[in-house]
């Protein structure tokens, strides 16, 4: 089938403003949109830019809005979006060239979250024991790519970039419902912030933006209850 | 030119050179340069589960898994690196758990583990539970978990840096070059130590498991460097990779249960491997899959296979097979269970081929997968550069660019994960203690000069090739000849090619000429690596006049080891590629022949 892909395009190096640009080609309904993309840079035009790795929905490296959706290019498909295809860069970060973002921003979020294990009492000998019930509490949590998909589709994050953002809160959550974590209250002080989960408006945009599928909203709802109540369960 | 300053810099940020970073910066300061955001990088790819005698779901042991790992090295592995690995395999895994992995859990608590291809009880033969996992998300858990640390550690990373030459001087390692992809400037790291840890190099087939990033970076700058390259012509083809896309689908889904079927229905690798059956090796098993397609038994006389995990297929063949769960009962599986131990290759299934696996069988061709061959290492991950394993100073290498060598001509599943968490954590520790009894050595005047100049020629060049078309011709030959079997016609007219290429590409003719994130430049380096590194691997296997594990060659059906029990080693120079050999290091198991 032919396809018309309306592209955002901006070089920093040649262009003083963004603009799009049209590519027609021939594509399969089962190529994903990351194959277009590699179509064009190999055969039509090189400088398009672009990240990507692992292709299969993995490494969240190709996060993008493409007809008006976060998506990453390589989990989504030319059947689930038609003959006409509009690719642009995540919003709220500031782009670098054509649908590469700036990250940093997104990664100082995460970090301020403290997202790693937090446990010094003696380690035992063998592994700490944990339930299955236990580790299913935050199961849901750990698939997280840091893919920024959702980050950059909350209003509240366009609003101000000084939101934390649900990624970051993912990852907070994701330790907070551990039970081998002793640091919970420390990140809901944090979130507890003018920047942090009270900035989410349950909008749902993240949920539905995530690759992963990870219950975001509810997850963040978890959050602001384990605050409000000062208990984590 | 900026120039820096560290200890130690480790190339490359997946599980190998993230557990490296985290031991060298105990005691030295430390930079970790990647192409990739860290959390970008393969391991994240890996899918079920990391090799550990805990004997949590039944016995086993640290003996089992390095007989295991020999055999399924088809004889070729050092089997002193091997019993290394294997020891310290089990506190390598509770150490990540201590870390904060969140592992699947057995009732009661404990690391889960499952079956996996190779693994066995060496009293019965048949398959043990030794795959530590955490569904089918295990490479994505042990990179957030070792990167999260990472972060609590305080890990200095400069990330989308693209190392592109190594420094020698004085016969030792003294830095690499790298560019800032942000800038198109170059970087100088000078150092004392210098890890590499870049990985494998699976893109120089186009039916393939593993990411884009996988090119080879660090094979193809130590040889140019004149450090030679161990076992290249071993690469191992998974056997389930997803028909025509080559995505991954985990062993684990065999362990799980799942059996391969061909077009007749038959579950064949009853006639191949009639003890472990579709539990056997990866390289058994692609050879069976490969001759069953010949004989026209591919589903619809295609070249592809059925993977069945239904819950009705597993627990039909489960009862035939006798097995029955840790506690005594019978193996029986729900669609739901299914589900909840195998989420991800469900969820690619459902995306790239419509087809649930819970409901329909998943159409599977071997993928090319993971590199056996790469930088030859001792156990502290120095690199050695001759047949006497003679140390270069300051240099080492871990995870699947390193060849220690642990999985000879054949890895096991599992192994891989655990190698990249043993080497990767003992090449950062002797890194550092190298970096703390040695000096910088000078750094050459003009230690950019090389790097700049090829990528300069590369950003400038006015020939009319494409590099797209040149990387596709690469791949379709190395996928026709150069594969599952070979033989040396195949062999021949891919080495004529694959040199017919490299010619071609110094007339390639970029359309990008920015700074800012020139993808395209990057993405022509990377393929004129990929061509050096599919000339290496043709010219080793034409070489090797036998099968051996993943090298299965139709003209040398048998293993040889009065002329092959021997490690390759490939040397770029002048003259072209040289070949010269290396002893295997045997210490309790003399080789004889593999039956699963």
């Amino acid at each position: 089938m032919q396809i018309t892909l309306k592209v955002f395009r901006y070089n920093p190096e040649r262009d003083k403003k963004p603009h799009y640009e049209k590519y027609t080609l021939q594509a399969q309904p089962m190529d994903r949109v990351l194959d277009l993309l590699e179509h064009i840079k190999g055969y039509i035009d090189g400088t398009l830019s672009f990240r990507r790795s692992c292709a299969h929905g993995i490494c969240g490296s190709d996060a993008m809005r493409i007809n008006g959706r976060n998506h990453l290019a390589c989990k989504v498909l030319v059947k689930d979006l038609g003959s006409r295809i509009t690719v642009e860069p995540i919003l709220g970060m500031r782009v670098i060239k054509d649908m590469i973002v700036d990250m940093e921003p997104f990664f100082e979020h995460y970090r301020s979250v403290m997202p790693y294990l937090v446990n010094d009492d003696p380690t035992p000998k063998q592994e700490r024991l944990q339930s299955p019930e236990q580790r299913e509490r935050f199961d849901d949590t750990t698939k997280c790519i840091l893919c920024a998909a959702c980050t950059t589709s909350c209003p509240s994050f366009w609003a101000s970039d000084k939101y934390v953002g649900p990624a970051a809160i993912v990852n907070a959550h994701r330790f907070i419902f551990d039970s081998r974590d002793r640091a919970g209250a420390e990140r809901l002080k944090i979130l507890s912030d003018q920047w942090g989960v009270y900035r989410c408006h349950t909008i749902f945009n993240c949920t539905e933006a995530c690759p992963r599928e990870i219950q975001i909203t509810q997850a963040i709802g978890e959050v602001k209850r384990a605050i409000a109540t000062g208990k984590i369960d | 030119m900026k120039t820096h300053q560290f200890d130690v810099v480790v190339v490359g940020a997946g599980g190998a050179g993230l557990m490296a970073a985290m031991y060298a910066s105990k005691s030295a300061k430390i930079a970790v340069l990647s192409k990739l955001y860290p959390t970008r990088s393969h391991t994240g790819a890996a899918q079920g589960g990391v090799g550990a005698a805990l004997g949590n779901e039944e016995e086993d042991h640290p003996e089992w898994h390095t007989y295991d790992t020999v055999k399924g090295s088809d004889y070729l592995g050092d089997q002193d690196a091997i019993e290394f690995m294997c020891s310290e395999a089990v506190q390598a895994v509770y150490e990540l758990e201590h870390m904060g992995l969140p592992f699947s859990r057995t009732p009661d608590g404990r690391i889960a583990q499952r079956p996996f291809g190779g693994h066995t009880n060496n009293v019965t033969g048949m398959p043990v539970r030794r795959a530590c996992y955490a569904a089918d998300r295990t490479g994505h858990m042990i990179l957030q978990t070792l990167y999260q640390q990472c972060i609590k550690n305080k890990v200095n990373f400069y990330d989308e840096f693209q190392v592109v030459d190594l420094i020698l001087s004085n016969g030792a390692a003294a830095g690499v070059v790298a560019i800032e992809l942000l800038t198109g400037e170059f970087h100088v790291f000078h150092s004392k130590a210098v890890i590499f840890a870049t990985g494998g190099h699976g893109r120089i087939w186009e039916l393939t498991s593993n990411a884009y990033a996988y090119t080879g970076d660090g094979i193809a700058i130590s040889m140019r460097r004149g450090i030679p390259m161990e076992d290249m012509e071993f690469f191992q083809f998974h056997p389930t990779g997803i028909y025509k896309l080559g995505i991954l689908i985990t062993e684990g889904v065999r362990g799980e249960g799942g059996v391969l079927l061909n077009d007749k229905g038959e579950r064949f690798m009853e006639r191949y491997a009639p003890h472990v059956k579709d539990l056997a090796s990866r390289d058994v098993i692609s050879r069976a899959m490969y001759l069953e397609m010949k004989e026209g038994r591919g589903i619809g006389g295609k070249r592809y296979l059925y993977l069945d995990v239904r819950p009705e297929t597993v627990n039909k063949y489960a009862a035939q097979d006798g097995r029955k769960r840790t506690d005594g009962t019978p193996y029986q599986v729900t669609g739901e269970e299914v589900l909840k131990k195998l989420p991800d290759i469900i969820d690619f299934c459902r995306t790239y081929l419509g087809v649930d696996p819970v409901q329909q069988p998943m159409p599977v061709q071997p993928t090319a997968h993971y590199a056996m061959g790469g930088i030859p290492t001792n156990k502290y991950g120095q690199v050695v550069i001759d047949e006497k394993n003679t140390v270069l100073p300051g240099l080492f290498a871990a995870g699947e660019v390193a060849c220690v060598s642990v999985h000879g001509a054949n890895r096991l599943g599992t192994n891989s994960l655990l190698d990249l968490l043993v080497f990767g954590k003992h090449s950062g520790l002797s890194a550092a203690e190298f970096a703390n009894g040695a000096g910088f050595q000078s750094l050459p005047r003009d230690a950019d000069d090389f790097a700049r100049a090829h990528f300069d020629a590369l950003l400038n060049g006015t020939g009319s090739e494409k590099a797209a078309d040149i990387a596709v011709e690469m791949k379709t030959t190395m996928d026709d000849h150069v594969s599952v079997f070979r033989t040396e016609e195949g062999m021949k007219i891919a080495l004529g090619k694959v040199r017919e290429l490299q010619e071609r590409f110094k007339h390639v003719r970029l359309t990008d000429r920015g700074k800012v994130f020139n993808t395209e430049l990057m993405t022509a380096w990377e393929l004129g690596n990929l061509l050096q590194l599919a000339e290496v691997t043709t010219v080793c296997a034409l070489a090797r006049t036998e099968s051996r594990g993943a090298h299965a060659r139709d003209d040398y059906p048998k293993r040889d080891d009065a002329n092959w029990m021997k490690h390759t080693l490939a040397c770029a120079s002048e003259e072209g590629i040289k070949l010269s050999y290396k002893p295997v290091v045997v210490t309790k198991f003399e080789p004889k022949e593999r039956v699963y």
